[in-house]
């Protein structure tokens, strides 16, 4: 076996039988499981309870516009004063009152009405009381200036825009929201990527040099191929983490409802059901039209650049993290050159998520899938989008040329660093060490 | 003689600080060679650069004729003062690990490790951590992965550091062994008894420069400046020591002797032979203690230094 053969070996073993990383990679999906089921079995709860509203209407104009559901049951109180009404409710507990004066002008009375409670009442129940007193007071106002109310809502018309792009393909809201979701986790993923396993490659280094077995090693092999056999062993460790969490999460949300019997789709499927009742034609076409749309992705493109920019924009990263391990001697010494590290990271999901979003091909989105740093994160959201071929080449090239000038100035500070020991490395000292 | 390992005129800076400034050595095949110095001197620079871990500026090394390249690390086993092992890797793992790394094969280096392990009388800590081990134990460790693909060149910086007397007189005995298989030594240290009880030569290196080498005996040899302690017992002391302190350069010595007599350090001029001081001194009373005073390493590497 070649030495770095061996080394990424020892690299990757020496993580992968690592306690911590061992119940790190179980702990992980069986804590987001755990809080998912604990969520969704909250809001189970949350939903069995029925909230009683009590409702006072002096007017008698609004009594039935209120329609108890499942959650939430409205309570008709009658010749009652105000005061007692609050009596009560506060005495039974129920989650308010609703008082509604008698009024004649319609506009004064829909200003008066007020709402009592033990606390603050949640946005959703006071916009529902809101709709529903609305509703019924155009009505009123309506039939009031001889106008035929019913009449008026079904004249009402739905608008639909169609987006098609000129090539003829046929677009929608749905597309751009799936392509982002795509990009987006392409994009954070490679982010949560470099931050965890960049950080592992930084302590590792810094391991060496504290132990002192840094020199035993470089008098058998050359700086560099430690280096590369760290970052690649470190990378499969972190490849191998990952690819057992999406198994275990897999496995889980499959069992954990099965045996909890609480399911945490539950939510998703709650909110995919309002966003396929907003498009025509219910859940099941609103699937098809989704699968259509993931189908109409550049999904090969995707895929292939994905590879690309992970690794490139990983490698990256990594080997600055393994400069900065090499130039300190502790990790706690390793602010002051973190800090440069993450802005452009930060900054590219900053730009992904709000930019791109806005205007996936404008200048901004533009000139960040150019920029080495920030490339790898913003170009992958792009993609979705459709971004021409060329752009894609000169970023990746971009991307890979500077991987092999950050591989060589971290070779160098490597190089230098790990047989400097109680040297408090400062930016100065960085710059003579690349001519030594 | 024939040597294993030449230095010609290295230089090498780190940017403003010069390290090594044009320095030779030459090692013999098959002996001790000592790089003494004080802390700071280069020793380490020049260690490093033998072992390719840093290139010199300017100068060649060769090994063996031949000039340094980097299929040589299998030919050189070095043992630096910085020293350490994985903490939490197992010890027969990590020493295989390292074997592999100086080129052996896994199958010749469990055979190898197994000989080390059991005459070192440490075969049971195979499947043990090294942050259980003591430091010494650790020590043993290293100096084992140091020399298992049998190198032709041996680096120790400091090796003794860490050992209890016991062990470091067991490791002793394992480098003159190494030795007289065959192995060329260079031994890096400050502790001047092991230098005086091994080397058999020396170079000494100050503030970047070479300023002394050769075989340790010829040092001496040179260093030697016909001083003879002397012990009398004698009538007439005062006429002995005017008479003396006339003749010949006089400084007091103390030793210990049971006697209560004369006792004095006399350097004499290389025109006298030690032999009339010595027929002198026997007519004047009986000459109770006669001793050349040969200049230890240790002396050696202080009146140097402080010169230089």
């Amino acid at each position: 076996m070649n030495h770095l053969q061996l080394i990424i070996k020892r690299e990757y073993l020496t993580k992968v039988r690592n306690k911590s990383f061992i119940i790190m990679t179980f702990l992980s999906p069986v804590i987001m499981i755990g809080l998912f089921t604990l969520v969704g079995y909250l809001s189970q709860l949350n939903n069995d309870k029925v909230r009683v509203i009590n409702v006072l209407d002096e007017s008698g104009l609004f009594v039935s516009q209120f329609e108890s559901t499942d959650n939430l049951k409205y309570d008709r109180l009658e010749s009652l004063s105000l005061e007692q009404a609050k009596a009560k409710t506060e005495k039974s507990g129920d989650y308010g009152l609703l008082y509604i004066p008698e009024n004649d002008n319609i506009d004064e009375l829909a200003k008066s009405i007020t709402f009592y409670s033990e606390d603050s009442p949640s946005l959703g129940t006071i916009d529902d009381i809101e709709d529903a007193i609305r509703d019924k007071a155009n009505t009123l106002k309506l039939n009031a200036s001889n106008y035929d109310a019913a009449k008026i809502k079904s004249l009402r018309v739905s608008v639909d825009t169609k987006l098609e792009t000129f090539k003829g393909e046929e677009t929608s809201k749905l597309g751009s929201g799936i392509k982002l979701v795509f990009g987006g986790a392409a994009g954070y993923l490679l982010f949560m990527f470099i931050i965890i396993y960049g950080n592992m490659i930084m302590r590792s280094v810094i391991e060496e040099k504290t132990s002192r077995i840094i020199e035993v090693i470089i008098s058998s092999v050359k700086p560099i191929k430690l280096l590369l056999g760290k970052i690649i062993g470190t990378s499969l460790a972190g490849v191998t983490q990952f690819a057992a969490w999406v198994v275990l999460l897999g496995v889980l949300s499959a069992i954990v409802p099965l045996v909890f019997g609480v399911d945490i789709t539950a939510m998703q499927e709650q909110q995919m059901e309002a966003v396929a009742q907003a498009s025509e034609g219910g859940l099941q076409s609103f699937v098809a039209e989704a699968l259509l749309e993931i189908n109409k992705l550049p999904i090969a493109n995707l895929i292939v650049m994905f590879l690309f920019f992970f690794i490139g924009g990983y490698l990256l990263y990594a080997s600055l993290y393994a400069a900065i391990g090499a130039a300190v001697d502790s990790e706690t010494d390793t602010q002051q050159f973190m800090l440069p590290l993450l802005m452009p990271l930060i900054l590219a999901v900053y730009v992904g998520f709000f930019t791109v979003i806005d205007n996936p091909h404008g200048t901004v989105s533009q000139v960040f899938s150019y920029i080495p740093f920030t490339s790898p994160v913003v170009m992958l959201m792009r993609i979705p989008f459709g971004v021409p071929w060329w752009q894609q080449l000169i970023s990746v090239v971009i991307l890979f040329a500077t991987f092999i000038g950050t591989v060589w100035f971290a070779a160098k500070i490597y190089r230098v660093g790990i047989l400097m020991y109680g040297k408090k490395a400062s930016y100065k000292e960085l710059a003579k060490w690349l001519k030594y | 003689m024939e040597k294993l390992l030449v230095a010609e005129n290295v230089s090498k800076s780190f940017g403003e600080f010069k390290a090594l400034n044009n320095v030779s050595i030459e090692v013999p095949k098959g002996s001790i060679f000592g790089l003494l110095g004080p802390n700071g001197a280069g020793k380490t620079t020049l260690i490093r650069i033998i072992n390719q871990i840093t290139m010199p500026d300017t100068g060649k090394v060769f090994l063996d004729g031949e000039p340094l390249q980097p299929n040589h690390i299998q030919n050189i086993g070095y043992l630096p003062e910085e020293r350490g092992l994985y903490k939490s890797m197992k010890v027969g793992e990590q020493a295989l690990y390292l074997a592999q790394l100086k080129g052996l094969s896994k199958n010749e280096a469990k055979t190898k490790l197994k000989y080390w392990f059991d005459r070192l009388e440490i075969g049971d800590w195979w499947d043990k951590k090294i942050q259980e081990l003591s430091k010494g134990m650790a020590q043993k460790i290293q100096f084992v992965v140091t020399v298992l693909h049998e190198p032709k060149l041996l680096i120790f910086d400091e090796p003794f550091s860490g050992f209890d007397p016991i062990n470091a007189n067991l490791i002793k005995d394992e480098i003159l062994k190494l030795r007289d298989d065959g192995a060329t030594v260079i031994f890096s240290t400050h502790r001047m008894e092991s230098v005086e009880e091994m080397c058999d030569h020396i170079a000494l290196i100050n503030k970047s420069n070479k300023i002394l080498d050769g075989k340790l005996l010829d040092i001496k040899r040179a260093y030697k400046n016909n001083t003879y302690e002397v012990g009398l017992v004698t009538q007439n002391a005062s006429a002995v020591s005017a008479h003396l302190k006339d003749k010949f350069t006089v400084s007091p010595a103390t030793f210990k002797t049971i006697n209560d007599e004369l006792q004095y350090k006399i350097q004499i001029p290389s025109t006298v032979s030690a032999n009339d001081l010595v027929s002198y001194l026997t007519t004047q009373g009986q000459l109770t203690h006669f001793v050349e005073v040969i200049p230890s390493a240790n002396d050696i590497f202080i009146e140097t230094v402080k010169n230089n």
